[in-house]
């Protein structure tokens, strides 16, 4: 397909084409044009790889990525393929090598930085065979990534394009990034969730502030975010990041009106409460009064803080139905025991398994189950307004149209 | 085998086969009571275990915790129609000093969705600590260790 073929309702970012989110030529174009195009995706944390020859593996898309502590005590990132004949360089999740990366297949050997420093028999055997004079080393090197770090972050691209880092994502969106940042991080674990959705139905969901309280009904029920509660929307410049926040947690209008905009919610009317509280006992960490902060960074990226749950989510494409969503569970190294496990304890909140997300595992699929054969409709994405601005409410898609607006440039929609 | 050994594993055969058709039956405001009131219940990665990081899919530190989570799937949660069968077997078990029991045991578990859909939705081990509470043996410790770090859609009802 040509990709112009489609041609997008001229409603603009309030209107979305179904057929973006399962068309395999659309799917093909995103790859090449948003994730190996100019955009910044998270690669690891700055402090993940701690010794040289550390190394781990991660995607930007679907292209392998094999990303290294060099001997130069940097990060560096390659595309995980060998120059030969592009086999797989690095096969493990994350390892360590005392010898650089050496490819399996032929034995091509690789510094830390992707430099390729051997080929196994290039001067061939007794005379015979071997690598013509004209084949050159310093020619024939991983693919390298740009890398750029972020308050604890590290993000690669293979774009020349892509601005720096801190630009790409913004003042406002980046002060909000190193609010919870606020610390050498320690990871508490790691999961995954395979959806069976298309990549941008998840970030829509990221990004969508009103769905939050409506369909996660035990944020509503125990009390945990309401839309009542004061808070808002901050969207970049471009569009593609965002955040939003829960301010405090008294409710602007008062118990009992929230509790009746909230009627129609099931589980509010049976007055739920936890037999152990503990679940959500928190502490103000951040210094500001803001429960919840959800924030994202255009294409894929999330970080999230629900009271002092702090995780990272990577969302990952895997065809175009299909997605991974990669969950890093953080907590920092000032934490002592009591804080670790009140961590672990709210962690119950997210996950495939949490209380105010596992919803979000299977409301991508219903979705993608109701489109079908629905190629030539569209959503509709009005609620507060038409424009992508920051507000100071969550009742608005505003962010959600600021993803569709950096998304259609780049893709040429 | 002596006698002692063959009906305590005659014992923790049987529990571990009310566990499973506790869940696979869908008496999930039973299934707390298979745990001490302090007990910890964690579901976690194989590769999370290994490594020592102490992060749970779920992670309770009380009975309470566990009567909640039923009460949240059964209240606020909002899943798809399913069910599960677990395959439970290999179960290995090893005396400690205080009386108490450290168990582990191989678990399949078969996710069956409303449309027939059938998925091998986890594999992977128990390892638990068993204390005796009266004629009983309860859960003081149980940690599911998946095999996988995957976990397809969602996880609502326990394993």
């Amino acid at each position: 397909m040509d990709t112009h073929a489609l041609t997008w309702p001229k409603d603009g970012n309030t209107r979305v084409p179904y057929r973006v989110f399962s068309d395999p030529d659309v799917y093909r174009t995103e790859l090449d044009r948003l994730f190996l195009g100019p955009t910044w995706q998270y690669l690891a944390l700055a402090n993940e790889l701690p010794n040289p020859g550390d190394y781990k593996t991660t995607f930007l898309g679907e292209t392998p990525i094999v990303v290294t502590r060099g001997e130069d005590g940097e990060i560096h990132a390659m595309v995980n393929r060998c120059a030969h004949r592009g086999n797989l360089v690095c096969l493990k999740r994350q390892g360590h090598t005392d010898d650089g990366l050496t490819c399996v297949y032929h034995s091509w050997n690789y510094d830390l930085a992707g430099n390729l420093k051997s080929v196994a028999f290039r001067r061939g055997i007794g005379g015979k065979g071997g690598m013509p004079d004209s084949f050159k080393l310093a020619d024939h090197g991983m693919r390298k990534l740009r890398t750029d770090h972020f308050a604890g972050l590290v993000f690669g691209t293979l774009s020349e394009e892509a601005p720096p880092l801190a630009e790409y994502i913004g003042n406002e969106i980046g002060g909000r990034l190193g609010r919870v940042m606020r610390a050498t991080p320690k990871v508490l674990g790691t999961t995954s969730q395979m959806l069976h959705n298309n990549w941008k139905l998840y970030v829509e969901n990221v990004k969508d502030t009103y769905h939050a309280t409506l369909l996660h009904t035990f944020f509503t029920t125990f009390r945990v975010s309401r839309l009542t509660a004061g808070g808002g929307v901050a969207v970049s410049e471009g569009g593609g990041n965002h955040t939003s926040y829960t301010r405090g947690r008294a409710d602007t209008l008062g118990a009992a009106q929230s509790d009746k905009l909230y009627a129609s919610i099931q589980s509010m009317r049976d007055g739920l409460s936890l037999t152990d509280p503990r679940l959500l006992e928190s502490t103000e960490e951040f210094g500001d009064d803001i429960t919840v902060q959800i924030l994202s960074v255009f294409p894929n990226f999330v970080v999230q803080q629900i009271h002092n749950s702090v995780a990272l989510r990577l969302v990952l494409p895997k065809g175009p139905t299909e997605t991974e969503l990669q969950w890093i569970y953080l907590g920092f190294e000032d934490d002592d025991e009591a804080m670790t496990e009140r961590r672990l304890l709210q962690s119950n909140l997210v996950g495939p398994a949490g209380y105010v997300s596992m919803e979000d595992g299977a409301v991508g699929n219903f979705v993608q189950r109701a489109i079908v054969g629905a190629e030539g409709e569209h959503s509709v994405i009005e609620m507060g307004g038409f424009d992508h601005r920051s507000d100071n409410t969550r009742t608005t898609e505003a962010s959600i149209r600021g993803f569709w607006h950096a998304y259609r440039p780049l893709m040429g929609y | 085998m002596t006698p002692a050994n063959a009906l305590l594993r005659a014992e923790l055969d049987a529990l571990y086969a009310d566990y499973a058709h506790c869940l696979d039956n869908d008496a999930l405001e039973e299934w707390p009571n298979f745990f001490t009131d302090d007990c910890r219940y964690r579901i976690t990665s194989a590769e999370n275990f290994e490594a020592g990081l102490p992060l749970g899919i779920v992670y309770a530190t009380s009975k309470a915790m566990l009567v909640d989570r039923v009460m949240a799937l059964r209240k606020a949660n909002i899943y798809e129609p399913q069910r599960y069968r677990h395959m439970i077997g290999a179960i290995k078990i090893g005396v400690e000093e205080a009386g108490g029991l450290a168990v582990v045991a191989n678990l399949m578990v078969v996710r069956i969705m409303q449309d027939g859909a059938m998925t091998l939705f986890a594999a992977g081990r128990y390892v638990d600590r068993l204390v005796r509470r009266g004629d009983d043996w309860k859960f003081a410790m149980k940690e599911v260790v998946l095999d996988s770090r995957q976990i397809d859609t969602l996880l609502a009802i326990p394993l």
